[in-house]
């Protein structure tokens, strides 16, 4: 019993890594009706300048806030740059172009990093809790306590403020959105500058538990995507619920289905995406999708 | 005949010297040179059926390096455990991997492209995980080592008495995989040109106009799904023959990722895209990493900068550049510069007149 | 096949006859493909980029080591030219590329091709074209196992089972009531570690195993599986795993309150990883792994004639770190290389050299922890089969009792 619980609590604590990233999945989706390839990768690379900054004897404190305006400024960028001559072909093409991004991220940081994992300092502890009997350590309650956070602004974001509400009408009507008046384009920088600082929060975040490396992210953004799908890729609650459910779906898979094993883990990850897409492709909390052509 | 030869017009003419060409070329170069051209056709292969996937149905693949993974292992078992002749198993394990991309492509059906890309994707993260398992059939991390390749008497025969010198292994692996080239590049042809090319491109550009002339949208769209993972698998066993050795490790996902690049490169709903784009994808990051470093010329930084970033970069960046600047690309170009130029010759009188054709992009 | 076979050996004999001719200083020297008088071309295949690019950098260290010794003089008057290219650590790679190596840039031989799966793809190529594949960058158990049917192919690091094989000992003296769970990579690497772990604990190692559980290299984290081997009772850890995985289930002990014994392999136990693993959480407490070659992070070497070599060597290359474990890997690797190739002489040819390295080496690597012998003989491929349990104290590696000897075990 306290083994099983243990292996709920550990599922959940890796759920909180999946529901940081799937946050910033999400953001892009609301903002261009696009699920960014590259979001780990880029996640993955707001980290190293973080890294960096610490390295050269920065304080933390100083340097997380700095590794944020860095993100935001580089998401605005990468949209200024790569998304916007493509912004209105098919989806196809922006598909490609995000999966070309998230190519070359990861190559230029293994180029400049290197592979060698990296330890990365986190504000929390790594003492642990005794929770009836199972251990979770402050890191992961962290993960989960800001993922927390992050989904209350970006919901605050979205919904209650006059920015939140174009951006998203920008990415449903663009053409009305248009005719209103409301710079589209630069919803969509907007959108995308703040996924990235999502993005980057997750990394800082989860780079302590999953040590630093260009392929920090890689299989993440496999579960980020399975828990974004499974919540409703448009919804930031169903992201952090979705992440929560497939961290400990995926460990209790691997603990007690022989067949999965830990081996197979990934494999659950890919049977969520592809059972929700198929069964429910809306996911849990999700609205019926408006399909962009 | 002699009548349809005297009017054929001028690119029929160019097939003829781009086989012939091809047919020859192993008798100048080297047998490991043979062997690599064996590879880049074999690429080709695999982007032409990612080709009729995205190029002329509209449905995005990510994962197409797992179905190459099916293939070679359809294969390899049949080979290993089977001891059937590897020839043979090459279209078994072509038409083993066409069913179960013809399966795979009727949950697809409910798909958006989106949610289509981001499945397939995750399919090709998770394929060399899959691979090891069962442990007794795929021989685990450890792979397949298959037997090694004998060439056929009749085939050495022939080539000494064309060229004067024996036939390599690597020699006899390429003419077997140009065959194949020949065969699903001809098919595919055939494919585009009549009923089912014409339903799928119908569909790709407007699924209700398609569905409202008649259209049976889900057979075709699943068919392509088929047919595409047909390409990709005979592709994958052809792979298997080509390195004699098969493992999880031969297809990770940045496999899937050198195909995307070849079939954009190439440009999508082209028949001869998939050439170009195979022959590029596969000797970029070899000339990058071997021929960058012999030049001189180039500072010394910037050649350990190529060779340590390596392929992925150069990947990446080709991906984005084409998207932008060259969406439908070599082929795109080519038949851009090639209209302009007639233009031109027509003069400008004709200019206001001629008709440019419909921007064949798709993605 | 036989045909094949003949043919190859008839061109061989041609381009050493053309070689000969061509290439060697005094008439009675013996040369073949790949020497010529001031050349030998090597060919290496490594993951130059790519997820396993942190090996890459073996390569480099090897060309160091390489360039240290021709700007002493060279190898009788002949320099070494290694010829790396990067594989990316895929075999679908490996194999053109070991092909360009031998049929096209005609190496004398393969040095030091790094991964298992990728030096298994061309490990019948090589044999089949009689081109040595010596030293193999991995500690699979096979290159010395299988000899026998690949008499053209060498591994040189102590292989994964003679590792555990050595822990399985200290348990069996040490420790009679221990629980063991057991963390492995699902690979030959990590099945490898077991099997020497199973077979050296013998007839107790049903009852002395209380569980195993194995991790993908696709896994987040490998705690569930930590959780599940602390549930079974085991009081005595056993990590088979790649550095990265190893920091963390070190993190992850700590952080489930378990105080096992924790045997690690030698694979992650340099102590840059140490560090990191400390810095991630761990508290590291009785923590045992061997070792064969010296750290070069350990000031206890700071004085080694050994050390200081490594040093000199490793300054040929720009872009090393002189830290980074596997960078004083090359430089031994490629000091028996050189060892092998001096013995050589004036008969450096494929099979000569390839007796010397499979059969009659006998070395003392200075770069190797003082005792160790890179040794082959008629009856035993494996050069190196001796290491040294090491400890944990804090801030490095205590080396404990003697050097001890698997040599003979593994067959």
């Amino acid at each position: 019993m306290q083994e099983f619980l243990q292996q709920i609590v550990s599922g959940i604590a890796s759920g909180g890594i999946f529901a940081s990233l799937a946050l910033a999945l999400v953001l892009i989706y609301n903002a261009m009706g696009l699920v960014n390839f590259a979001q780990g990768e880029m996640a993955m690379l707001a980290t190293f300048i973080a890294f960096t900054l610490v390295d050269h004897g920065v304080s933390y404190w100083i340097a997380f806030p700095v590794t944020l305006v860095v993100a935001f400024a580089g998401g605005i960028l990468v949209q200024r740059i790569v998304i916007r001559p493509v912004e209105r072909a098919p989806i196809l093409t922006l598909v490609i172009v995000t999966l070309g991004l998230a190519t070359l991220v990861n190559g230029v940081a293994g180029f400049i990093f290197g592979y060698v994992p990296r330890s990365f300092p986190s504000p929390f502890s790594a003492q642990t809790v005794n929770l009836l009997g199972a251990f979770v350590s402050y890191r992961d309650l962290g993960v989960i306590g800001v993922s927390t956070v992050v989904l209350l602004l970006i919901y605050l974001l979205l919904q209650r403020t006059t920015i939140g509400l174009t951006m998203r009408a920008a990415a449903h009507h663009p053409e009305a959105s248009r005719l209103l008046g409301v710079h589209v384009s630069w919803m969509l920088a907007l959108g995308w500058g703040l996924a990235s600082a999502v993005g980057a929060v997750s990394g800082i975040m989860v780079a302590p538990i999953l040590l630093l490396e260009p392929n920090m992210m890689q299989t993440i953004i496999i579960y980020a995507f399975a828990a974004a799908v499974l919540g409703g890729i448009e919804s930031p609650l169903g992201a952090v619920v979705g992440g929560l459910i497939v961290g400990v779906t995926v460990n209790l898979a691997g603990a007690y289905i022989p067949f999965v094993g830990g081996d197979l883990q990934l494999a659950v990850a890919l049977a969520i995406i592809i059972t929700v897409l198929v069964i429910k492709p809306n996911g849990l909390f999700g609205r019926p999708s408006v399909r962009r052509v | 005949m002699l009548q349809r030869i005297r009017t054929a017009p001028p690119r029929y003419w160019l097939v003829v010297v781009v086989v012939l060409f091809f047919a020859g070329f192993p008798t100048v170069i080297s047998s490991f040179q043979a062997g690599q051209w064996a590879l880049a056709l074999i690429l080709a292969i695999a982007i032409m059926g990612l080709n009729i996937l995205v190029g002329y149905s509209g449905q995005l693949s990510l994962g197409h390096g797992a179905f190459m993974a099916f293939g070679a292992y359809a294969s390899a078992i049949l080979a290993h455990r089977y001891k059937m002749d590897y020839l043979v198993t090459i279209p078994i394990a072509g038409l083993l991997t066409g069913m179960v991309g013809f399966l795979f492509g009727v949950p697809a059906l409910r798909l958006s492209a989106l949610y289509l890309a981001l499945a397939t994707f995750a399919l090709a993260v998770v394929m060399p995980s899959l691979i090891k398992r069962p442990v007794g059939l795929t021989g685990g991390v450890q792979g397949i080592s298959l037997p090694p390749v004998v060439v056929p008497q009749l085939a050495k025969d022939g080539f000494t008495m064309l060229t004067g010198s024996a036939m390599t292994s690597d020699q006899w692996v390429y003419y077997v995989t140009f065959a194949y080239a020949l065969v699903l590049f001809w098919l595919a042809w055939n494919l585009v040109r009549h009923r089912a090319g014409r339903a799928m491109r119908a569909i790709r550009d407007g699924e209700v106009a398609a569905a409202a002339s008649g259209i049976n949208i889900s057979g075709y769209k699943t068919l392509a799904f088929g047919i595409s993972a047909l390409y990709a698998g005979i592709a994958g066993s052809l792979l298997g023959l080509a390195t004699g050795y098969i493992s999880p490790d031969t297809f990770p996902v940045s496999l899937s990722i050198q195909l995307l690049v070849g079939a954009v490169v190439g440009g999508l709903a082209s028949i001869p895209g998939p050439l170009l784009g195979g022959i590029f994808a596969y000797f970029l990051p070899i000339e990058s990493n071997q021929w960058v470093p012999t030049q001189t010329w180039i500072p010394s930084q910037i050649v350990a900068t190529v060779v340590k970033a390596g392929p992925a970069v150069t990947y990446g960046v080709v991906l984005i550049l084409l998207m932008i600047f060259a969406p439908n690309g070599i082929v795109g170009l080519a038949t851009a510069g090639y209209n302009r130029l007639r233009r031109r010759l027509r003069g400008a009188a004709d200019r206001e007149s001629g008709h440019i054709p419909p921007d064949p992009q798709t993605v | 096949m036989a045909t094949t076979g003949s043919r190859i050996a008839a061109i061989a004999a041609v381009l050493m006859a053309l070689a000969a001719c061509g290439g060697s200083a005094t008439p009675t020297a013996q040369t073949d493909v790949g020497i010529t008088s001031t050349e030998i071309l090597l060919g290496n295949t490594n993951a130059l980029s790519g997820a396993a690019a942190a090996y890459g950098t073996i390569s480099n260290a090897e060309n160091a080591y390489f360039t240290y010794v021709n700007n002493n003089g060279g190898i009788n008057g002949r320099h070494i030219t290694l010829k790396i290219l990067d594989d990316v650590y895929n075999p679908a790679n490996t194999v053109p590329l070991t092909k360009q190596l031998v049929e096209q840039d005609k190496v004398f031989a393969m040095f030091s091709g790094l991964g298992t799966q990728t030096q298994t793809s061309v490990r019948d190529y090589l044999n089949g074209q009689k081109v040595p594949q010596l030293f193999v960058a991995t500690g699979a158990t096979t290159w010395g196992a299988d000899y026998s049917k690949n008499t053209y192919t060498l591994g040189w690091q102590p292989p994964y089972q003679g590792e555990s094989r050595i822990y399985a000992k200290d348990i069996t003296t040490n420790h009679t009531s221990a629980k063991i769970g057991v963390l492995y990579q699902n690979d030959d690497y990590g099945q490898d570690y077991l099997k020497g772990l199973t077979d050296g604990l013998g007839s107790s190692a049903s009852t002395m195993i209380v569980d195993k559980e194995t991790y993908d290299v696709t896994a987040a984290t490998p705690a569930a599986q930590l959780s599940k081997l602390k549930a079974a009772g085991a009081d005595t850890l056993f990590l088979f795993t790649t550095p990265g995985f190893t920091i963390k289930s070190l993190a992850t002990v700590t952080a489930l309150h378990w105080e096992p014994a924790i045997y690690l392999n030698s694979v992650s136990n340099p102590q840059v990883y140490m560090g990191i693993a400390k810095k991630a959480g761990a508290a590291l407490k009785n923590v045992t792994s061997v070792g064969y070659i010296k750290d070069p992070t350990d000031p206890q070497w700071d004085a080694d004639a050994g050390m200081k070599l490594y040093k000199q060597a490793i300054a040929n290359c720009t872009n090393c770190n002189v830290n980074d474990g596997f960078n004083i890997y090359g430089v031994a690797v490629a000091y028996t290389m050189v060892d092998v190739l001096k013995q050589a002489g004036s008969n450096m040819t494929r099979a000569n050299v390839l007796n010397i390295a499979a059969n009659q080496l006998n070395e003392t690597n200075p770069f190797l922890l003082p005792g160790v012998v890179v040794k082959t003989t008629s009856s035993d491929h494996f050069p190196i089969m001796q290491e040294q349990v090491i400890t944990w104290n804090g801030t490095g590696w205590t080396l404990q009792g003697t050097l001890i000897n698997e040599r003979g075990t593994l067959k």
